[in-house]
């Protein structure tokens, strides 16, 4: 199999292993966050093993290098920042604006500056006197500058840092004021730093503001059609919205709304009169799902656009909540891609197969990414998430296989001697943990930003994510690695 | 010169640190000290009767206006007042937005950047009623006040209000060297006042400094902006004060690490005193009453 691993370890050793160097209080706590998938209980046919032993979603071992991010990274840089015809404000101190200016590759229409927003960066840069006296006319005044020089912009969110909840401003009533005097949106996200013990509880908060200050609204006159759907949990890293999109359109749905990737506050508005929601990412935006099933009886299901089999899979069971057009038009879609499909697999299959694979991402690609790289052959042998939940390690069963490495919320330490000694083909994870892999001697991929490359969604995105595994396992640069005077003769 | 000396005078709002303190000053400066007052308390109300006018211009204000505290110059916002006592207020926010905290944080380092607290015998922190968060503890962490004095009275939350200030010296006196300097008791007529007082101080085991009685000069005296000291020189009041001014002097480095009790043992304290009912015997007697 993976050809490159000089001694195989089993991962259970490997854990104790890495275990004993923590003190026995921290050994002890970060023993929960690691596992190995076990075999999937009898009878079970729809999991491939069972991942959900490791504990999740608490608060990480003081003095570790967690991966984690916070509250306001979640909702600002997560969930509102994609939404394009906004102003998103970094409401505090201007460091956490400044770092997150940009957003995360998150693609979009439009014209930057006039009715599009999402790579500027606002932010109302606190100083002492409004951490003294509060910050509340500040933020008024940035609303109306906000106003004034960017008349098209259709709405402002207020993004929490740290300070306005230890002040505890508010902004609640400043969004109510502004609102009345200038007629937009205006959506206060009390998304502070501190909050929760990762950027999950940010995508809460985020959704719940959604819910509180959009949903709530005057509603809209969409007009409405039998085949509306919502794509939910889709951030167009790269444009992977659009190529997920295509296919939907592709087989007779209409797409409404895309959240949050290129969306605008009218798609978001007309969204609960879809028929059903298409969830992509779970982790951050299944709170809203849930919402708009309760309160608008709009169902949703979950699907995976991430390589040709579970493309395929997901485009029948979403065409199966329609009638037998759309059902006929998937299987026309699915059969008008194989050939495509097929290319691929003939050009890459032979250069990537048995090569293993190791990721750690956020809260959806551990598991979702899994079943492209076994389109190409490839073998998953560690994986785990920034800040999933106990019911994100469940759904992870259904493509994990057993014996693989599970790690939560790993520290840079964990990772690292993980990565060391099992040296995977490839890791996938973030920009922190590339040069570090690289060092090694071991390709990499950033399964965040997809590198700068992408769309990675669909049958397009399969064929990118299959040059780009490719370009990086088969780069050359790997047999220069060793010294040419340190070879021996 | 003799080592500057930093005192802080706390205590539970309303209870008269303001009106003691200044009279305090003013019969300190009496005696040929040289002080300099810091007010911590947004109101801005700590100099008053030491100026005859409220403070204009507070740190905090002048520097939102001007920008940052960089912008200031200390002459702007210390001003000279009864008899040579330097007067600087913080200022802050009006109640209810900001954080206060953090302006008596910025307006003390400002002070003590600037040069404020040289040529001074005494600086006297006059701050808001309970400590309410780490800024109003401000003068009680390392290198800032020696003694603080705890205003009170024999009312029951007056009590609780200095036992809970001494708890806030406790945790700070170890790593710093702030001392509880002693209770202050500032006459309400209430029950067995004195001797409750002086079991406070018993149990926190530090002094009683000064019992000051209640007289109703003090209100004239501050209807007119003033100090006792100033308003009514003779008074009997103003020997009051300038006995706990000179007991204060006196009390240099004599000051204690408190040991604050439970709120337990303070009901238990009332208990003994028979100023209050026991839990079960009060609920008793209300049931009686009602039935």
């Amino acid at each position: 199999m993976a050809k490159d691993i000089p001694d195989p370890i089993a991962p259970e050793k490997l854990i104790e292993e890495v275990l004993s160097a923590y003190p026995a209080k921290a050994a002890k706590k970060r023993a929960r966050h690691l596992g190995v998938a076990q075999p999937a209980a009898e009878g079970d046919t729809e999991i491939v093993s069972k991942c959900d032993t490791v504990k999740s979603n608490v608060k990480s071992v003081p003095g570790v290098m967690t991966i984690r991010g916070c509250a306001y990274a979640g909702s600002k840089g997560v969930v509102w920042g994609p939404v394009k015809d906004m102003v998103h404000i970094s409401h505090g101190p201007v460091g956490c604006g400044h770092y997150s200016w940009s957003q995360r590759r998150n693609y979009y229409t439009g014209t930057t500056g006039v009715d599009s927003f999402v790579t500027m960066q606002f932010t109302t840069d606190f100083q002492e006197k409004d951490i003294v006296f509060g910050g509340d006319k500040k933020l008024e005044k940035t609303i109306d500058e906000i106003n004034e020089l960017f008349p098209l912009a259709k709405a402002v969110s207020v993004q929490s840092e740290c300070p306005i909840g230890l002040i505890g401003d508010d902004i609640e009533a400043v969004a109510r004021k502004k609102k009345t005097e200038i007629g937009k949106t205006i959506v206060p996200v009390r998304c502070e730093g501190f909050r929760g013990v990762s950027q999950s509880l940010g995508h809460h908060i985020a959704n719940d503001a959604i819910r509180d200050w959009v949903l709530e609204g005057e509603g809209s006159d969409y007009e409405v059609s039998p085949y509306d759907v919502n794509i939910i949990g889709d951030y167009n890293i790269g444009g992977d919205a659009w190529s997920s999109r295509i296919l939907l359109e592709e087989i007779g749905l209409n797409v409404v709304g895309s959240w949050s990737g290129d969306a605008t506050l009218a798609e978001m508005e007309n969204a609960p009169k879809a028929k059903l929601n298409l969830i992509h990412c779970y982790r951050s935006m299944n709170y809203i799902c849930r919402h708009m099933e309760e309160k608008h009886g709009v169902p949703w299901m979950e699907y995976n656009f991430f390589g040709p089999s579970q493309i395929a899979a997901s485009l029948r069971a979403i065409a199966a909540k329609f009638d037998e057009t759309i059902q006929a038009n998937a299987e026309a879609v699915i059969a008008k891609y194989q050939p495509l499909v097929d290319e691929i697999l003939a050009k890459y299959k032979p250069r990537l197969e048995g090569k293993s694979v190791m990721l750690y991402v956020g809260g959806l690609r551990p598991r979702h990414v899994a079943t492209a790289y076994h389109d190409l052959g490839m073998e998953i042998v560690g994986t785990g998430y920034e800040f999933a939940h106990g019911d994100d390690y469940k759904r992870t069963g259904e493509h994990i296989k057993e014996g693989t490495l599970i790690y939560d919320d790993v520290t840079g330490y964990e990772l690292e001697k993980f990565i060391e000694t099992m040296r995977p083909d490839l890791v996938g994870s973030g920009i922190k943990e590339k040069y570090p892999t690289q060092k090694m001697g071991i390709p990499f991929r950033q399964m965040h930003s997809w590198d700068y490359s992408g769309p990675y969604h669909g049958y397009d995105g399969f064929a990118i994510f299959a040059r780009d595994m490719d370009l990086a396992i088969n780069n050359p640069v790997w047999g220069m690695f060793d010294a040419p005077w340190k070879k021996s003769a | 010169m003799t080592a500057l000396r930093q005192i802080a005078f706390y205590g539970k709002g309303g209870i008269g640190k303001s009106t003691t303190s200044q009279n305090t000053l003013a019969a300190l400066v009496e005696m040929g000290q040289k002080i300099l007052i810091v007010g911590c308390d947004p109101k801005a109300d700590s100099t008053r009767l030491i100026l005859n006018t409220k403070l204009q211009d507070t740190v905090l204000h002048l520097a939102a206006e001007a920008g940052s505290v960089e912008d200031l110059e200390l002459e702007d916002v210390m001003k000279v007042g009864y008899k040579g006592i330097k007067c600087t207020e913080a200022g802050g926010p009006e109640p209810g937005v900001g954080c206060a905290g953090r302006g008596v944080i910025t307006a003390i380092n400002f002070l003590e950047e600037n040069g404020a607290y040289e040529d001074v015998d005494y600086v006297s922190y006059d701050v808001l009623g309970d400590v309410v968060c780490g800024g109003f503890a401000m003068p009680i962490r390392e290198n800032k006040a020696q003694e603080i004095y705890i205003v009170m009275s024999g009312e029951m939350m007056a009590l609780y209000a200095a036992n809970n200030i001494a708890k806030g010296i406790l945790k700070y006196a170890n790593s710093g060297g702030v001392r509880l300097g002693g209770l202050i008791c500032n006459e309400r007529q209430t029950d067995r006042e004195l001797e409750l007082a002086e079991a406070l101080a018993a149990k926190l085991g530090c002094k009683m400094i000064h019992f000051v009685p209640r007289d109703n000069i003090v209100q004239h005296a501050e209807l007119r902006r003033e100090t006792v000291i100033q308003y009514a020189p003779e008074s009997k009041q103003a020997e009051e004060y300038r006995q706990l001014a000179q007991k204060i002097h006196d009390n240099s480095g004599k000051g204690v690490i408190p040991t604050p009790i439970t709120m337990e043992e303070l009901e238990e304290m009332l208990m003994d005193f028979g100023i209050m009912q026991s839990e079960e015997d009060r609920l008793a007697a209300i049931e009686a009453a009602g039935a």
